[in-house]
């Protein structure tokens, strides 16, 4: 293929970010178009079947399933209230009568003669889509999608854990390639979206954590630290629905990488202001990763339309693989034919100019462009 | 057309990540895999419609090609000819595996029945099983619930109870779904796709529960008795489900199935096809992996005990190469992994490099440490997916009625299929094993990943063909084999393995191997090393063993001799007994190997 590269992550200080905001199910939408909403504001909203219920009514009434006919006091379709008498059976003489209720209140929905069970459904629940960012409400599709537009900081991390929250973008007092210990943590973390560094140690996440903080982002986390901070491996990158009250996200990867300064300055502007956040990842198709959109309206210039030129000569690339991995640079030669590269693979390559001078050839699909 | 008059046809494979495009045609001499185009398969957004990306794949075929293929304006977007030898397409066809694949839910009653009847019927149809429930699957209802909620299947097959059994337990699982309600994962207006395949008795009270939520098609029960499977019913439900509801609602395929006369197959069915046809016809059984970057497909043609061969697949959905690398590294632990590299490296570094490549999945090692970090992980995706599809390759005795007495024998009646000492050929697909820089590589990586034992042919295919070749083989199987031979399969040569007890002591030499009678040299305990051969042709192997405890696949202390096909790789041969122990392997241990081979200097 042609174009084997990466296009790497965007990285914006002003960007015109549009949402669509899309229920799972048609429901009712709740805003007008040019609408101004918040990022807590629910927009749209649907109704969920309720739970069904299953009642193995002929074990607790300790009958055959076919028996249960004799014993039914509902019938298929009936609403009933919780507490509500199913079925009951009399013993001898019609003394000790006994009856099954319902757990909840619903409606039946199916009754089986093979089973002995009754499925009692409960009534439908409101399920409340937000607006997850600050913004205009550009479209709508009827009962279905909005699309929420805004201005705003826009970043996207290479890797996260956790989903959406709402926060404050805070800069820790932490050199770019710094380790992040408790020390650069803040005492008070409520409702901040923490920033800066790499490879936080687990007592600096949990402490922010602990505190309340909605969100941090750094450059890189050591696997083990995230591990001991979900609780758990990571397998596969699919991520965003992890249990945890902090949204983690790294913008270069794992190890011990420094954020980038594009990332940290982008941030630097809005510190202080109210961030959108969301950690979920998903490397496989539909490639989703994590963003940080920070609405900040007093910024006019639009770059929506920063599409790049591809990867030709002259474009500034950052080196993704070992032995550069983290370097950027600028690409000097693409050499048409395939090249024979360290490993005995034969590849298509590039020659990059690294910020120290160096020259080096590596596989273009090794690089991100910036 | 009738295939005899076929001379151009064009193939495509339809990838999560790539859609590749095939020309065949047929020269003089034979059909002949001619040229390759490939680009991004579109299904996502911001271009979701896979048509897009089959065209730019056809432009490359076109554009390679010189030939006049394609054209505008026009219903088709190619030109449809008969038999011209200059421009245009006589047929196309395609195989589908994007936007993840056939994902199929399957429940059963009991798990070591029906339900892995149901997987077996799923899994030969070409699908990703993303969860088998059973009534003996130890959860409760609700976890059961729970967990079928968070899915979005394409399709659902319910099975449970051999026809005249007892249908409360089937019964019961169809509660089961309908309380959860999973919903289908393309179309919202929908109902899901329930395939019911379980007591015949039991069919109308399911259709009836799971009317609600589910369109309800009942077929042939696949486990009618205990002893007896029928999985061919449910796998044409599967595909026919999988043309009318998943891919004609996939992003442009709709137009994409409008382009041929011929349906789309998914690609691991088309792979299961062309696998199963070359065992058939060389009498051979066969091990075939495509090791991808999420997951891994085994697929297997084994010897049963009536006489006949029995096919097998399994798809290990998280064992993979990039999106998947780290689930090796936590399903495999880091020793394992380690275990095959030649150097020595912290586990950490080892750790945040694996998963760097998942979130990175496009890069390719530029390193030769990072080749073998890469071909360790490999070996180990082998094992484990080796050791899945033991778990469901498995023979069912006989198909003798059960009578009281048999009743409590159940255990006995199933044996595994997979038999290393009996495998003939090995065959390995996926970028890692096709793409090695060097044949030498893709070899250890199948003898060590599988733990091959006796003595194995060692393939790979060229250019991951086989899905093209199986759906071509549906129209013609006599052109789509004659290209599977020559042009797909490369071999590599074979390797001999020698096993014994482990107790064995002070017994050094193992074996001694001929070829066309004359001596190699013999095979050496703990020791990997190679024989060269031509590198092409055929060749009569025998292998001596030393000891009446050493057996290379005659039997214990049995002389072997058999066929073997040349390959650039030779004849390679391994001393370190199986299982293979720790202390064979480790850095100075694999140190050596690879020198042995030719592989480090």
């Amino acid at each position: 293929m042609s174009r084997a590269f990466s296009p790497g992550l965007q990285v914006h200080s002003s960007y015109l970010v549009q949402k669509r905001r899309e229920l799972p199910i048609r429901g009712e939408i709740l805003v007008q178009q040019g609408q101004r909403v918040e990022g807590d504001q629910i927009v749209a909203r649907a109704k969920v079947d309720g739970e069904l219920r299953i009642v193995r009514v002929s074990d607790e009434l300790g009958i055959a399933p076919a028996e249960l006919a004799q014993s039914l006091t509902v019938a298929q379709g009936d609403t009933v209230q919780q507490g509500a008498v199913l079925a009951e059976m009399r013993g001898l003489w019609g003394l000790f009568r006994s009856t099954v209720s319902a757990p909840i209140s619903g409606t039946i929905e199916f009754i089986s003669l093979s089973t002995g069970h009754i499925g009692l459904r409960a009534a439908a629940q409101p399920l409340n889509l937000t607006a997850y960012i600050a913004g205009t409400v550009s479209a709508i599709e009827a009962e279905r999608a909005v699309v929420i537009e805004t201005q705003a900081t826009f970043v996207q991390g290479i890797f996260g854990v956790g989903g959406e929250r709402l926060g404050i973008i805070h800069l820790m007092a932490v050199k770019e390639d710094g380790i992040v210990d408790v020390q650069h943590v803040p005492n008070d973390t409520q409702g901040l979206i923490l920033v800066g560094g790499c490879s936080p140690t687990l007592a600096a996440l949990t402490k922010a954590a602990a505190g309340g903080a909605v969100g941090f982002i750094t450059g890189s986390i050591d696997g083990a630290t995230l591990s001991a901070y979900l609780g758990y491996d990571i397998g596969i990158a699919l991520t965003g629905d992890e249990d945890i009250s902090m949204t983690v996200i790294v913008t270069e990867g794992f190890g011990s990488v420094a954020i980038s300064r594009r990332v940290l300055d982008a941030l630097r502007q809005v510190d202080g202001m109210s961030a959108s956040i969301n950690g979920a990842t998903q490397v496989r198709a539909g490639a989703q990763r994590p963003e940080i959109i920070a609405p900040a309206a007093s910024v006019a210039q639009h770059d929506r339309c920063a599409a790049s030129n591809g990867l030709v000569v002259g474009a500034r690339v950052r080196l993704i693989r070992v032995p550069y991995f983290g370097a950027t640079g600028t690409v000097e030669q693409l050499p048409h034919e395939l090249e024979q590269i360290e490993s005995g693979a034969m590849a298509r390559v590039l020659r990059a100019r690294l910020e120290g001078g160096a020259i080096v050839t590596v596989p273009r699909a090794n690089v991100e462009l910036l | 057309m009738e295939p005899q008059l076929l001379r151009t046809v064009l193939v495509t494979d339809c990838g999560s990540t790539t859609t590749k495009a095939l020309l065949f045609e047929r020269k003089e001499d034979r059909w002949h895999q001619t040229f390759r185009g490939e680009a991004p398969t579109t299904v996502e957004a911001p271009v979701a419609d896979v048509t897009v990306g089959a065209l730019n794949a056809f432009s490359e075929v076109e554009e390679l090609s010189g030939r006049n293929i394609l054209q505008e304006g026009l219903e088709l977007p190619f030109i449809i000819t008969e038999g011209d030898l200059t421009k245009g397409i006589d047929l196309y066809l395609s195989t589908s595996s994007a936007g993840g694949g056939l994902q199929m839910l399957v429940a059963g009653v009991v798990s070591t029945i029906t339900t892995e009847s149901a997987e077996r019927a799923a899994l030969g149809a070409g699908a990703i099983v993303m969860e088998a429930i059973s009534a003996d699957d130890g959860r409760q209802d609700f976890e059961r619930i729970e967990r079928i909620r968070h899915l979005k299947p394409d399709i659902v097959l319910v099975t449970g109870g051999v026809d005249g059994g007892s249908t409360r337990h089937v019964v019961e699982m169809a509660e089961t779904l309908v309380a959860a309600a999973p919903r289908p994962r393309f179309g919202d207006t929908l109902k899901l796709p329930v395939i019911y395949a379980g007591n015949a008795a039991a069919a109308e009270e399911v259709r009836q529960i799971l009317a609600k939520i589910a369109q309800v098609v009942v077929v042939d029960n696949v486990r009618p008795q205990l002893e007896r499977e029928l999985l061919g019913p449910a796998r044409e439900a599967i595909h026919e489900f999988f043309l009318s509801h998943v891919m004609s609602h996939s992003p442009g395929y709709g137009k994409l199935m409008s382009w041929s006369s011929v349906p789309i197959m998914p690609t691991p069915a088309a792979v299961g096809d062309i696998v199963q046809s070359y065992a058939q016809r060389t009498a051979q059984s066969v091990l075939c992996v495509d090791i991808g970057g999420a997951t891994t497909d085994l697929f297997s043609v084994f010897p049963n005990r009536e006489g006949t061969s029995t096919f097998n697949r399994t798809v290990s959905a998280n064992l993979g190469m990039s999106y998947s690398i780290a689930n090796v590294l936590v399903e495999a632990g880091i020793s394992q992994i380690k275990r095959w590299l030649p150097f020595e490296f912290t586990d950490t570094e080892l750790a945040d490099r694996l998963r760097n490549k998942m979130i990175r999945p496009t890069s390719i090692p530029q390193t030769i440490e990072e080749l073998w970090i890469e071909q360790a992980v490999c070996r180990e995706a082998l094992r484990l997916s080796l050791a899945h599809h033991r778990s469901l390759a498995i023979g069912l005795e006989g198909r003798r009625e059960r009578g009281i007495s048999d009743i409590f024998r159940q255990s006995s009646e199933r044996y595994e299929l997979v038999d290393l000492m009996k495998l003939d050929i090995v065959i390995g697909s996926g970028g890692v094993l096709s793409h090695a820089p060097s044949r030498m590589q893709a070899a250890l990586m199948m003898i060590d990943g599988f733990g091959l034992e006796g003595v194995t042919q060692l393939a790979v295919d060229s250019i991951f063909m086989m899905p093209h070749l199986g759906v071509f083989a549906s129209v013609h199987p006599e052109a789509a084999y004659e290209v599977f031979e020559n042009d797909c399969l490369v071999q590599l040569g074979c390797a001999v393995v020698p096993v014994f007890p482990s107790k064995l002591k002070r017994i050094e030499r193992l074996a001694e191997i001929f070829l066309d009678g004359i001596l190699l040299g013999s095979i050496n305990r703990n020791e990997v090393t190679r024989f060269l051969t031509p590198s092409s042709g055929e060749g009569s192997l025998k292998v001596v063993p030393l000891h009446r405890s050493i057996d290379i696949g005659a039997g214990f202390g049995q002389i072997l001799e058999r066929r073997v096909v040349f390959g650039e790789c030779g004849v390679i041969v391994d001393g370190r007994n199986r299982p293979l122990r720790p202390e064979a392997l480790g850095v100075g241990a694999q140190e050596r190997v690879l020198k042995n081979l030719g592989l480090k200097g």
